[in-house]
């Protein structure tokens, strides 16, 4: 049963592994001289203060290439491999099978269908983890002197590691998506019977979870830290007004939560209304009175920063949250695979 | 008119020939048999008849033109491959509207009529049906564009001998109804006797014989007689077969006259005691090479 | 053969017209709203000048949910939408009629197999690129106050529509890269043969050219222009330094050459004799510097030079025809490539 699976599953399981491979690799190659990079930087030898540091050492890296782009590509691939997975290893397991007809071979063989299904579920499953967990690894490793530089300031296009597009790039997230997908590709394979449909489906499916994830669900696992700071000239990045010079509205630039995920800042007044009031004379854009003076007017207002957040000491425990998450909604697919692998399919 | 007209005709994959010198002239007008055992190369050549493959050597024409060359041949050839292969999300009304917008020359009320007469629902999704009704299916799209040649790639091997009879049957109505030429393969000769006039004998890649069927069997006899060397067999007469026991020689010829010796039991053949000597000899002798015997009816 | 033609189709051609109308949807609810807001803020009102105006609008997009999300999500599914062409509608063409054999049925009509192919591709190939365009241009009429603003300087993650990933996601290229995805498709269904390999192969190939093109290509289509600034003190607007040494890695002489909404490829600086290394950090400037200019002078005096390379933004169209017109041209040749491979018949 084990030979069967892998002579079945060999070339897509070759192809994948090989593309891991090949950037592992990549990531081997350069990990080094990025190392180098950080300990030659200020950044590292720092203890307080270090955002400037940080700053410099990514607009260092990000104007150094290739390394700006091999953090956006490992991204990319670490969100596309789950998808792939379901494609190209989920959909497929069964739906081939019954489309061609050859699950009148395999399962009238002396092993029943369920532990047909157990073994190649078992084998691929754990097969595709692997190669997300270590491509997670590889990916983590190479980029943590980026991960620390930006948990403190970031800059240059590198975000923290608690930021959406990244949280699913590193940890254990990534394998919990892989065995999401392979399992919800098998059960839609499972229920649909043919091939391309059920690759369409999966694809559908996994993209809208994957995206509804980080935007609907993960903020509300562990309802977030309320917090608010009095707004400091030093914060303010802009005021904007609408056009008739009413309206007012102050942009703040984040306090310093270092690796954190900041969920949303509002600047609010002190009774905690967003409603700032009137725009001060001095930030009239017809008195050309200048920021200092507008700024010491909007002081005055004692204005607040609202600030909605998840720390940073949170990181892991949502790592292994969301892990545990789409772990068990795998598990559910595949025992869902095998109360119909009998049901649907007789 | 030659219906098929094969000149060395070769086709090679890879290392194998899966078909060898094959050189045939089939006229029009006739319900031929394609026979020989799985993989001796039918498929291919009916596959090349209808320019689905090309040839490695040689040259085939049919019905004067070269397969597939241009919708002009296209319509005059009808074919059904090997499995009847459908569109299994597409209804039986959808094929026949397929075969409608595809052919010029459709005969949409044959069609329809013929798809009552076998009492299949227009509306049921052609992966659903039984391999019967799938082969009738498939006759019917391919009887319906009005072709001058029927091609049929072993149509009843996985019918069972009722849907068998009934396909060979309304076969037969449809060449006499439109005066189709046919050429069928097969590698049970029992279906062929009943509906074929013209035997083509396919085995080890090569044509072993090809002829009329009452010619083949009117020249080709079984002698039973004592135990007698080969070499001593008289001129004229070839000597397909031979089983010895002890003291009694069992003979399968191809004579052109009389046996007058009368040492030997002259027997007739069924056609399928021919076609099987054919198919013995060529597996025994698949190496060497033999030139391709003509029976002219 | 049109009537086959839409009848094997219909089902993929309803999910992909599903997914462009459920996107149109959501990019009419928010862009209506985006409207409201460009119009209320200054920057609609501002005539020149505008970067303050633009910064403001941009920053402060970025902080109302959904604006910066659906830029994205706009971005990443018109670069989708290809490859899911390529994947379910081009490598299928081919790969299942002859992965099921059902090529001897549909080749063994009075249609010759070349006008089979031929109105196939056609109409396929158009419906791909006029998705393809419908989505870009209601994604470009969403993205118009960004792009507008962003032309004057990018802020908060929303980049000028030059910008490679912003590029590629705008105006007609998409439309080649549908074609193109297409096209690939049903190449590597006729050369493969199995449906599922021929999804794998034309995913890698479209992913593997959708990101070498901008890298390797795109900046040489037409040659950049260079810009070179000495860096006088009276230039320097910022430095960027870095490690215990302090080794000075970077000067920016602001973008002052370099009109607003160009692509800028590369902006260094060197030193006389054009190496990249600027040697160490002056002692006047450090983090404990309180007044800026004996650094400008000690950085002055090092005569170094800032060379931006960049693409001028009168460049946008000539580059996105440019592009359209190669991959149209990958296209036509894959095209071609399916009618040859065709005709010689298959083995």
């Amino acid at each position: 049963m084990m030979w069967l699976t892998w002579r079945q599953a060999r070339i897509q399981t070759l192809v994948t592994a090989g593309l891991v491979a090949a950037f592992a690799i990549l990531l081997l190659a350069t990990g080094p001289h990025l190392v180098t990079l950080y300990r030659d930087s200020s950044f590292a030898t720092c203890h307080r203060g270090c955002d400037q540091d940080a700053s410099n050492f990514l607009n260092q890296l990000a104007s150094s290439s290739p390394y700006h782009l091999i953090y956006l590509l490992g991204a990319l691939l670490l969100v596309l491999l789950p998808v792939v997975i379901g494609l190209f290893w989920g959909a497929p397991l069964i739906a081939r099978e019954v489309e061609s007809g050859s699950y009148r071979l395999a399962w009238n063989q002396t092993v029943t269908r369920e532990r047909w299904l157990t073994v190649k579920l078992g084998v691929l499953g754990l097969t595709s983890m692997a190669l997300a967990g270590l491509l997670s690894l590889a990916l983590g490793w190479w980029a943590s002197p980026i991960d620390h530089a930006a948990a403190v300031g970031g800059s240059g296009g590198f975000q923290e590691r608690f930021f959406p597009t990244i949280f699913g790039a590193r940890g254990v997230v990534p394998i919990g998506y892989a065995a999401f997908a392979f399992a919800l590709g098998v059960l839609i394979g499972l229920l649909i019977k043919r091939t391309i449909p059920a690759m369409a489906v999966t694809l559908a499916v996994t993209a809208v979870v994957l995206i509804a994830m980080p935007l609907a669900i993960r903020p509300h696992l562990i309802s977030p830290v309320r917090t608010s700071v009095p707004l400091t000239t030093a914060d303010i990045q802009g005021l904007t007004t609408s056009a008739n010079g009413t309206d007012l509205q102050v942009l703040a630039g984040t306090p310093a939560l270092p690796g954190s995920w900041v969920l949303s800042n509002q600047v609010t007044t002190t009774s905690g209304s967003t409603n700032l009031g009137a725009v001060p004379a001095a930030c009239q854009p017809s008195t050309n009175a200048g920021p200092k003076a507008c700024f010491s007017a909007l002081a005055a207002k004692h204005l607040k920063q609202s600030v909605t957040y998840q720390p940073a000491s949170r990181y892991w425990s949502f790592q292994w949250l969301e892990f545990g998450i789409f772990l068990t909604v795998a598990i559910l697919l595949a025992w869902g695979c095998f109360w119909s692998i009998r049901r649907r399919l007789s | 008119m030659t219906a098929l007209d094969a000149r060395g005709l070769g086709k090679q994959y890879g290392r194998r020939w899966a078909l060898t010198d094959c050189t045939l002239k089939i006229p029009e007008g006739h319900v031929v048999g394609l026979v020989g055992p799985n993989g001796a190369g039918k498929s291919t050549l009916l596959n090349l008849a209808v320019g689905l493959l090309a040839p490695t050597t040689g040259t085939i024409e049919v019905l004067g033109g070269i397969p597939a060359d241009g919708p002009e041949q296209l319509a005059k050839v009808g074919f059904v491959a090997q499995d009847a292969p459908v569109y299994p999300s597409l209804s039986v009304a959808d094929h026949l509207r397929f075969g409608a917008h595809l052919n010029p020359g459709w005969d949409a009320g044959y069609a329809e009529r013929r798809v009552d007469r076998l009492g299949l629902d227009p509306a049921q999704k052609a992966g659903k049906l039984s391999g019967g009704q799938r082969a009738q299916l498939a006759l019917t799209l391919a009887v319906a564009k009005r072709p001058r040649l029927l091609i049929l790639d072993e149509p009843v091997a996985s019918l069972d001998p009722l849907a068998r009879r009934e396909f060979l049957q309304d076969l037969m109505e449809a060449v006499t109804e439109h005066e189709v030429s046919v050429v069928l393969s097969s590698h049970l000769v029992s279906d062929l006797e009943r509906v074929c006039d013209h035997l083509v004998v396919l085995a080890a890649s090569r044509v072993q014989i090809a002829g009329d069927v009452d010619a083949l069997l009117a020249s080709h006899h079984r002698l039973i007689g004592p135990r007698r060397d080969l070499a001593q067999m008289p001129a004229g007469q070839d000597v397909i077969e031979a089983h010895h026991t002890d003291r009694q020689s069992t003979l399968i010829v191809r004579t052109t006259g009389p046996v007058l010796d009368p040492v030997w039991m002259v027997e007739q053949l069924s056609l399928e005691d021919l076609v099987l000597a054919y198919m013995g000899r060529a597996s025994e002798s698949a190496r060497s090479r033999r030139p391709v015997l003509e029976v002219q009816s | 053969m049109l009537w086959l033609t839409w009848r094997q189709f219909r089902v993929q051609a309803a999910a992909v017209a599903a997914l462009v109308a459920a996107f149109g949807v959501l990019l009419l609810i928010t862009g209506l709203r985006l409207a409201s807001l460009y119009h209320a803020s200054r920057l609609a009102a501002c005539h020149h000048a505008c970067d303050q105006a633009a910064g403001n609008f941009l920053n402060q997009l970025a902080s109302t949910a959904p604006y910066q999300r659906v830029y994205l999500l706009g971005a990443a599914l018109v670069y989708l939408l290809p490859a899911v062409i390529g994947l379910f509608w081009g490598a299928p063409l081919l790969a299942r009629e002859l992965d099921s054999g059902s090529f001897r049925l549909a080749w063994n009509q009075t249609v010759t197999r070349q006008r089979w192919l031929a109105v196939k591709l056609g109409v396929l190939g158009l419906a791909s690129m006029a998705a393809a365009a419908v989505l870009s241009l209601i994604l470009g009429w969403w993205a118009s106050p960004i792009d507008h603003a962003a032309s004057s300087g990018s802020a908060a993650g929303f980049e000028n529509h030059f910008f490679p990933v912003v590029f590629g996601a705008r105006g007609v290229v998409p439309i080649g890269y549908a074609a193109f995805a297409f096209t690939a498709g049903v190449l590597a269904g006729l050369l493969i043969r199995r449906t599922v390999a021929a999804m794998a192969v034309t995913l890698a190939v479209v992913a593997a050219v959708q990101i070498a093109f901008p890298l390797a290509v795109r900046p040489h289509l037409i040659p950049p222009v260079r810009h070179t600034t000495v860096v006088t003190a009276a230039a320097i607007r910022e430095i960027h330094g870095n490690g215990p040494g302090d080794v000075l890695t970077g000067v920016g002489v602001g973008n002052s050459g370099v009109p607003a909404g160009a692509w800028i490829i590369s902006n260094q600086a060197t030193t006389a004799s054009g190496s990249t290394t600027l040697g160490a950090m002056p002692s006047a400037c450090g983090p404990s510097m309180r007044d800026f200019s004996p650094c400008a002078t000690a950085i002055a005096a090092k005569h170094l030079t800032v060379t931006a390379v960049y693409q001028p933004p009168n460049r946008y169209w000539p580059f996105q025809l440019i592009e359209t017109a190669i991959y149209l041209a990958v296209a036509a040749v894959a095209t071609w490539a399916c009618f040859w491979l065709l005709r010689r018949k298959l083995s």
